[in-house]
């Protein structure tokens, strides 16, 4: 049998307090921000209500809820979803099922890598540039938008063909036997299969799209906007409008006198907001892999 | 039996995989109607020939060939519709692939994606093609339950089925038998005497006793050259022109 | 046969325009990055071409965009501003972020690993700006109760929130090194008789190093770029640091705090382009360089 000597003891202690260092460098990193979260949670419960959601800001943003930000955000995310998910699925399906290995496809994943690595400041100068100003488009949700949509493609574009180089390649061979087109093969078998997988993605952009702020500084979210109450069409397309990010910068930062409570609940809302969808995302995820038809 | 009128002709057909050469110049012919063997051990080109004959090379990335190759006299290279060319020719891989769509419509996937939509029409191509596999009692019932849900026997069946969905004019298998059992294997080789009546079946095996029950001619397929092509009654005699098909055939390598 | 000549010419038109379609979309990306520079420089080249002080740029510390009198576009102490506070989080999530990683990866079971994995994955969702209200709120108080300090909006509470942002993309990539390194290895290390510490330190390490550096480089990438979090949790200080508990201001909260007052097309409207390029530029080379060290990692 094996047996224990003075060298081996001492390895073996030393692992464990290698181990334990880990652990706690580990620790270090996620109980304060769990701690962090749960105080926010703590200083923002009074004001947490439906009304807090569903009312505008009033008195030079002292008071009130957050109405018109709330939807300001809802608008700016599902109007940078619907320009940027077929854009990132096509170059995805591009990616995945046309290019072949060359240094052409090489550049164009170094593209993205660097779309995803531009800084947010630099996105909204660049949305500021082209879309604002150059287009004519001028301060929008539609500019504001569109300059989310780009810094949000990445995102899409790499969990789209993780998704899609998940789908085996045998079933796409049997479809390009039986005389089907690339397309064909594409839309009836491929798309519908990693549909999960790309619905992740989107997710996960709804998430990034929500939390940005400096995007959209320049290109369409302004300080201050009441809107009609209750009314989901309140924001027109060319309108400005305030989001929720846009929203806590301004009342911790820009606004004195702020009641405590109202940064806390739009911070606990944002970041509510936020992290719900990721852990949809996560789910969804778990599921996929859990329930493979094939 | 066995009629003249050339169905394939392959003259000299080079591939090469980067800088590899998996099939080295062969020239053969397939005839109408006759049931075309290739045996040999695994690497030695049968599953790219196939590949080059109904045109799926070209999603291979790093894979180019050259040589000619005719199906019906018509140079495939210069086909002009190449759907057209793959749909005239069934493909049986050797692991059945059922696509994740129910039993109905993996069979009714090929039509569809050729522009069929009436639902006639497509109901009894299913029926007639799941009974020439000899499937169609066993699913009859269920046919709108996923593809993937049967077994490796059935649904190597269900390939079949789907291979003939298309009304092709060539049938190519693949080693069908590879994920299959003995039973099931004679069932489709019975099904593929029927089939031979009105179409050309080439029949890739490794099973060299397959191609001897099967085949009118056998060809011998080793390292991407043609040792031995004939009757195959010459090739499974005592006395093949190449000692080495008659070591093959028994056993004595590969 | 019936079949034939279904296939219309119209549907292999329809092909044709979709591939097309397809492959527009797949090289948008490329459009997109150089969209971005094309804009960026277009906003700020006038003025780069006219009369950029390139030198006092890089050398002056005096940064007075709106003065009446002398106006200065002097960036070193934002430059500055940026480095150490960068600097600073690098110092903090490196160790953090490469410890964290190598436990999930060497010494966590499976369970624990999906779990933590996922905690990282949420701490990456957090919006910059919600960092910037937790550097305001929470880290400020902490900072002035620790140090007793007059002020706890500094270089130590950006570098701290910067951290904390940079540990997951550190994670993230630093594991997915230490997981590309074969299974062989860890088996050969263990049948010499190494210890998980051992074989950890002297086989993997070693054997993943360029994808841990790019790791680094992509949390420095990301910490540097970053623009809310440090426009409010750095304080507005336009000088050189001479200590982690004095106010900073950034390269990315200089653009976010002045693009609003500046003039459409005056100077320092375009000096903020200018700025707008340098850090695309910084960026660019950083993202760069790590595809290159992951990409080395790859042909081997």
């Amino acid at each position: 049998m094996f047996i224990r000597t003075h060298l081996t003891r001492r390895k073996k202690r030393h692992e464990l307090y290698v181990k334990y260092v880990l652990l706690l460098m580990t620790l270090l990193i996620i109980l304060p921000l769990i701690l962090i979260v749960f105080y926010l949670i703590y200083q923002a419960a009074p004001i947490l209500s439906l009304d807090f959601l569903l009312k505008n800001p009033i008195r030079g943003m002292r008071d009130g809820g957050i109405w018109a930000p709330l939807l300001g955000t809802i608008y700016l995310v599902l109007i940078s979803l619907l320009i940027a998910t077929p854009i990132g699925v096509f170059a995805a399906v591009y990616l995945n099922e046309y290019a072949r290995e060359s240094w052409f496809t090489r550049v164009i994943n170094l593209a993205v890598v660097n779309l995803a690595g531009v800084p947010s400041i630099v996105h909204a100068l660049f949305g500021l540039g082209a879309f604002v100003l150059f287009a004519g488009i001028g301060r929008s949700i539609l500019a504001a938008s569109m300059t989310l949509a780009i810094m949000t493609l990445p995102v899409l574009i790499a969990s789209t063909k993780e998704a899609l180089a998940a789908v085996p390649l045998a079933f796409r061979q049997a479809c390009w036997n039986v005389g089907a087109t690339r397309w064909q093969t594409i839309r009836e078998v491929v798309l519908p299969n990693s549909i999960s997988g790309i619905l992740t993605g989107i997710i996960l952009q709804v998430s990034r799209a929500a939390g940005e702020t400096a995007p959209i500084m320049f290109t369409g979210a302004v300080f201050y906007k009441a809107i009609q109450e209750g009314d989901l069409l309140a924001y027109g397309l060319l309108d400005q409008c305030m989001a929720l990010s846009m929203h806590l910068f301004t009342i911790s930062t820009q606004v004195p006198d702020v009641p405590a409570a109202l940064p806390y609940g739009t911070a606990v809302v944002l970041l509510g907001v936020v992290l719900l969808v990721n852990a949809l995302a996560i789910v969804l995820r778990i599921k996929i892999r859990s329930r493979k038809k094939w | 039996m066995v009629s003249a009128a050339v169905k394939i002709d392959v003259r000299d057909l080079h591939v090469y995989y980067g800088h590899k050469e998996a099939l080295k110049g062969i020239s053969f012919d397939v005839r109408a109607n006759e049931v075309f063997g290739i045996i040999g051990p695994a690497q030695s080109g049968k599953t790219t020939l196939l590949r080059v004959i109904n045109r799926t090379l070209e999603f291979v990335a790093e894979a180019r060939y050259k040589g000619q190759v005719r199906v019906d006299q018509e140079d495939i290279r210069q086909v002009r519709n190449v759907f057209e060319l793959r749909r005239k020719i069934g493909m049986v891989a050797p692991l059945p692939v059922g696509l994740p769509l129910t039993i109905y419509d993996n069979v009714a996937f090929a039509p569809r994606m050729a522009g069929i939509r009436n639902r006639e029409e497509l109901d009894s191509r299913v029926e007639q093609c799941l009974r020439q596999a000899a499937l169609w009692d066993e699913v009859k019932d269920r046919l709108n339950t996923l593809g993937t849900r049967l077994s490796g026997g059935q649904q190597q069946r269900l390939t079949i089925a789907r291979a003939l969905s298309h009304q092709p004019e060539i049938l190519c298998l693949d080693e069908f038998s590879i994920a299959i059992d003995p039973v099931t294997t004679m069932r489709i080789e019975e099904v593929l005497k029927e089939l031979c009546r009105s179409m050309t079946i080439i029949l890739v095996t490794n099973l060299v006793q397959q191609a001897r029950r099967l085949a009118n001619r056998t060809m011998f397929l080793f390292e991407g050259e043609i040792v031995e092509l004939d009757d195959t009654e010459v090739i499974f005699s005592d006395h093949p022109a190449q000692q080495k098909t008659y070591d093959y055939v028994n056993g004595i390598f590969g | 046969m019936k079949m034939r000549g279904m296939f219309h010419s119209r549907e292999l038109l329809k092909e044709w325009l979709i591939e097309k379609l397809i492959w527009i979309c797949g090289i948008s990306a490329i459009f997109f990055v150089f969209g971005i520079f094309f804009f960026v420089f277009r906003e700020g080249a006038d003025y780069l071409l006219r009369g950029f002080h390139i030198r006092e740029f890089f050398t002056s510390i005096e940064w007075y965009p709106t003065s009446r009198t002398q106006v200065r576009y002097g960036a070193l102490a934002l430059i500055t501003g940026t480095f150490s506070v960068t600097l600073l989080a690098m110092f903090i999530a490196v160790p953090f972020g490469l410890g964290t990683a190598i436990f999930i990866s060497e010494f966590c079971s499976p369970r624990a690993r999906e779990a933590l994995k996922i905690i990282i994955e949420l701490l990456a969702a957090i919006p910059s700006v919600v960092w910037g209200f937790i550097g305001l709120t929470v880290m400020n108080s902490l900072i002035i109760h620790l140090f007793n300090a007059p002020l706890g909006l500094n270089v130590l509470n950006g570098g701290i929130i910067l951290a904390l942002m940079s540990v997951p993309i550190i994670v993230s990539i630093g594991e997915d090194a230490l997981k590309a390194v074969p299974e062989s290895y860890r088996e050969a290390a263990t049948a010499l008789g190494c210890t998980r510490w051992q074989m950890t330190f002297r086989v993997l390490l070693p054997a993943a190093r360029n994808g841990l550096l790019a790791a680094v480089l992509l949390g420095v990438g990301r910490a540097a770029g970053e623009t809310m979090a440090v426009l409010m949790a750095t304080g507005h200080s336009i000088r050189i640091p001479g200590g982690v508990l004095e106010p900073v201001r950034t390269l990315t909260a200089t653009i976010a705090a002045e693009l609003g007052e500046a003039p459409v097309h005056s100077d320092h409207y375009q000096v903020l382009f200018i700025i707008g390029i340098l850090l695309f530029s910084i960026t660019f080379i950083v993202n760069l360089t790590a595809d290159l060290v992951v990409r080395g990692i790859r042909k081997k």
